[in-house]
């Protein structure tokens, strides 16, 4: 079918300075099992092309499922209209974009198919996985859970762009529920965190086989734990915490998108602004974090963007301090700024805007051990539950599934509810521990939103444990 | 169409196999969207997508395929007779499903939406040059939406309707902003000029240096989007019979003993009658015209989907399977508009909230930010632009103990999501004077 849509594409090529054809093709399964009950599966297919030129200085768009010639045809009317209705009112001259024609692959590093199981087999695996859960009344409810895509993307240029990319990302889920009157207490793996590219050899890399037990054995545990004092004291992190304080607090502010002014009705704003970058202290010298497509099993790793970038790996902030901001390369050439390859799209129906792909923290030196050693009075907190921030992305309260108090150096009571606010940009500069390669997670999750059209997409953040000096923590209403 | 969808569906009909059945969901629109920011365009352009899930059922094995349809009948026949023998090969491998059920008698209808919508070339060409030389963002989308469901039985359901939604802020400096929306079946350039004059009314009054407030309790107005915020939350598990069951819905509280209650001025309904959104559903139940689910302040029922109902022994009130309102209608209160700013005293006058959540689900405690125009008002009068706030509160001190009026005058809110597809939902919504409003950073 990439030989016709290329031929079908050349045919209809308009004489404009620029035109593309991204033809997405995605396949997906989704198996859940529920309280030891299999639920339907879900299979989805998934085609479509969008049509993007630039004409006199506009750009428009035309997405379509009507993959025939005249169906190619009609989008690239349609675009054309659009671009030419918007020439006198764009927000910058579109012709003056140096778009790519880029050439070039990528794919997903596959050991086991997914497809090396049947459907039968993966319930078989993931009742089994329920089973080990202990048989005791107050777990309401179990659910697993296996969704796999497998998408191609192939991109063409009027000017001989050609890219194939071939992604297969599996997302893993467990989540289970106890309840005793009352209260409620969730624990899952990683709440959808630990998604990743690849085939099913992923379940064994993550810890996924064994792990509902232990989820069960905590939500029991949680039932009568105490809740999350009320107070200000040093917090520590785990990477499946971090995932969510590094999309909030780094990710959105630093989207250039956003910056410039295009989120603002929607996602918001930015506390951050073009003047920060080389200079401005966002955390502390421990602080180092990449915009990172080269981890090849990390969810949101790709060889090119939407618009046909190639993706490298980017310092964003370098010892604390402000690098680079997360734009594609529209908005660079309008805000005249260096950026990343990072115009993505969710599927064919929607065009690309500035996404933060993956977003990770680099290791430090810290061992866990030493962090909890090190910390006098303490919490630790895992997975996360809650999370708010302002439209600037300044203000922020997030909660989290489990908490462990530290006191004295030592890791001691379990607390439910655990929460905690802060602000960006006095939260990164208290970073004071920053954990070791040991300590280190790579974990992306399925679900960020943005966008006008909205668009939800795969993100990726990988992370070491994290420790922050005087946050204010609290527990749950009652 | 809609005649296009029922040729699919014959066409299945007649490929099936022994004792099989089919349900089919039909989703499809055309949509133009302009997004502008600075009064400009940003990005535009035109989207037409069709998708069909198909549920073969055979006894009470059952498996679903979504397929993006091409509008091609040899093509589109073709990929569902191939989604079909996929499903047909995959079912003697699954357990039966004891939470299937679909219905069996057959109500069809038809709901045809008249398209009246302006070229898309010239609302946006009323848009630009309405805004001119003000710092406008957002976006205009428009076009129709079509919902279909049909079964092997013989029913057939079809809703179409022809909308536009201009969702959209105008700034004055940094995050101080006043957000409107103009969405309807009819462009009227008067009604849209009306909308932006009081909004550009409101913009003026974000000019003063604006007010930071401490932490603490505080007499608040919630504007009806505020409070469609608040209440938007709750169908985020809150009504769902699944999450009422598995003990996981912030609305425990309210349908478990002891049953704890909200203000008796707090009656909410989903109003399927009065919304936008079709009344059929993927298993082919068609949904009464309204369900009460809150009275009074009491808890009266949950949306009950099929698969909920069959598995905790219910009875469906033809909820989706997500089991969220679609069409709210909260009850309007004998509260005059007129008097808020007198009757608020002082305290904050809340336009739009923004990014809530829950932060202790169990007890319904939700967080979330003030956004856009919120207001510092002292002796009835608006003094001042509040820089934004951080609330945490339970819904039983904000809709129970803590609420002292609810606006007799009520907005419709159409509802301006767009993930995957333009949505259908509404909520009819009052204004909320709330006291002892808790801010926390």
């Amino acid at each position: 079918m990439f030989a016709e849509i290329k031929q079908r594409f050349r045919k209809v090529l308009p004489d404009l300075p620029f035109c593309s054809l991204r033809y997405v093709v995605k396949r997906s399964e989704e198996i859940t099992v529920r309280n030891q009950i299999a639920e339907p599966p879900e299979l989805n297919y998934d085609t479509g092309a969008m049509i993007t030129l630039i004409e006199a200085g506009g750009l428009g768009y035309a997405a379509t499922s009507d993959l025939s010639t005249a169906g190619l045809y009609e989008a690239i009317i349609r675009a054309r209209q659009w671009a030419q209705r918007s020439r006198h009112y764009s927000v910058t001259n579109f012709s003056k974009i140096p778009m790519p024609h880029p050439q070039g692959e990528y794919h997903s590093p596959i050991k086991t198919p997914w497809e090396s199981l049947s459907i039968a087999e993966k319930i078989a695996l993931l009742q089994h996985e329920a089973q080990q859960c202990p048989a005791d009344p107050r777990l309401v409810e179990t659910e697993l859970s296996l969704e796999w895509t497998d998408s191609q993307y192939y991109y063409l240029t009027n000017a001989g762009g050609e890219v194939f990319q071939h992604l297969q990302q599996i997302v893993p889920h467990i989540s289970v529920i106890a309840n005793e009157g009352l209260v409620t207490q969730r624990r899952s793996f990683g709440a959808h965190g630990h998604s990743q590219q690849g085939g099913l050899e992923i379940l064994e890399r993550i810890g996924f086989y064994g792990a509902c037990r232990e989820l069960a054995d905590e939500a029991l545990t949680l039932l009568t734990a105490p809740d999350c004092p009320t107070d200000t004291r040093d917090l520590v992190l785990a990477p499946d915490q971090m995932l969510l304080q590094i999309h909030e607090s780094i990710g959105h502010p630093l989207e250039l998108d956003r910056i410039l002014g295009d989120e603002r009705n929607y996602a918001g704003t930015s506390f951050v602004n073009m003047d920060m970058f080389g200079t401005y202290q966002y955390g502390s010298p421990l602080l180092n974090v990449c915009f990172d497509p080269t981890l090849s099993e990390q969810f949101a790793s790709y060889g090119f963007d939407d618009e046909g970038s190639a993706a490298n790996k980017t310092y964003v902030i370098r010892e604390g301090i402000l690098q680079t901001p997360l734009g594609g390369i529209g908005s660079q050439y309008r805000a005249g700024s260096a950026g990343v390859a990072n115009a993505r799209a969710c599927s064919w129906n929607r065009p690309p805007i500035d996404r933060m792909a993956n977003l990770n923290i680099e290791a430090g030196k810290s061992s866990f051990d030493e962090i909890i050693a090190s910390t006098e009075r303490g919490i630790f907190m895992q997975t996360n539950i809650s999370w708010s921030i302002d439209d600037s992305r300044n203000k922020f309260q997030f909660g989290c599934e489990k908490g462990q108090l530290i006191e004295n150096g030592k890791l001691t009571q379990l607390v439910k509810n655990p929460n905690y606010r802060g602000i960006s940009a006095t939260f990164w500069r208290n970073l004071h521990k920053v954990g070791n390669q040991a300590t280190f997670q790579v974990l992306g999750v399925p679900f960020c939103g943005k966008g006008e059209p909205n668009q939800v997409i795969q993100v990726g953040h990988a992370s070491p444990v994290c420790a922050f000096k005087d946050v204010e923590v609290f527990g749950g209403a009652a | 169409m809609e005649q296009y969808f029922y040729q699919l569906m014959d066409y299945l009909t007649a490929q099936l196999h022994g004792a099989e059945i089919f349900l089919c969901k039909f989703e499809g629109e055309h949509s133009d969207f302009t997004r502008f920011n600075h009064a400009k365009i940003r990005q535009a352009g035109t989207v037409e997508q069709r998708y069909l899930t198909l549920d073969l059922i055979d006894g009470a094995r059952h498996a679903h395929a979504k397929l993006a349809l091409s509008g091609e009948k040899t093509l589109d026949q073709a990929q569902l007779l191939s989604a079909l023998e996929h499903l047909r090969a995959i079912l003697p491998s699954l357990p039966a499903d004891p939470h299937l059920l679909y219905a069996t008698e057959i109500n069809s209808s038809e709901h045809l939406g008249n398209n009246a919508l302006p070229h898309p070339k010239d609302a946006v060409t009323e848009i630009i040059n309405q805004v001119q030389g003000h710092d406008f963002v957002g976006i205009y989308a428009e076009g129709g939406i079509f919902k279909g469901f049909a079964n092997s039985l013989g029913q057939r359901n079809w809703h179409s309707s022809y909308s536009f939604n201009l969702d959209w802020s105008f700034y004055h400096s940094k995050d101080k902003a006043v957000k409107t929306a103009y969405a309807g079946l009819h462009w009227d350039n008067a009604a849209f000029q009306q909308k932006v004059d009081r909004a550009l009314q409101e913009l003026e009054l974000l000019k003063q240096p604006s007010r930071k407030i401490p932490r603490g309790k505080y007499r608040v107005y919630l504007a009806p989007a505020a409070l469609s915020e608040i209440i938007g939350m709750l169908t985020w598990d809150g009504f769902s019979a699944k999450a009422h069951c598995s003990k996981q819905s912030p609305l425990l509280r309210m349908s478990q003993a002891p049953k704890q209650n909200l203000h008796p001025s707090i009656s909410l309904c989903e109003h399927t009658a009065g919304g936008i959104a079709p009344a059929f559903q993927a298993q082919g139940f068609i949904k009464p015209d309204a369900v009460t689910l809150i009275e009074k302040g009491e808890w009266k029922t949950a949306l009950i989907s099929p698969r909920s109902a069959q598995e905790f022994g219910l009875v469906t009130n033809g909820a989706d399977e997500e089991e969220m309102p679609n069409s709210l209608q909260l009850a309007a209160g004998d509260f005059p508009q007129a008097d808020v700013l007198k009757t608020l005293d002082t305290g904050v006058y809340i336009n739009n909230l923004w990014y809530l959540n829950y932060s202790d689900r169990a007890a319904c405690r939700i967080t979330g930010m003030t956004r856009f125009a919120s207001f510092w008002v002292e002796k009835g009068e608006i003094v001042a632009p509040l820089d934004v706030m951080r609330f945490d509160e339970t819904i039983f001190n904000i809709l129970g103990d803590n609420l002292l009026a609810l606006t007799q005058e009520q907005e419709m809110i159409i509802d301006s999501d767009t993930y995957e597809q333009r949505s259908v939902n509404s909520a009819l919504m009052s204004g909320a004077l709330v006291k002892d409003f808790t801010f926390t950073l």
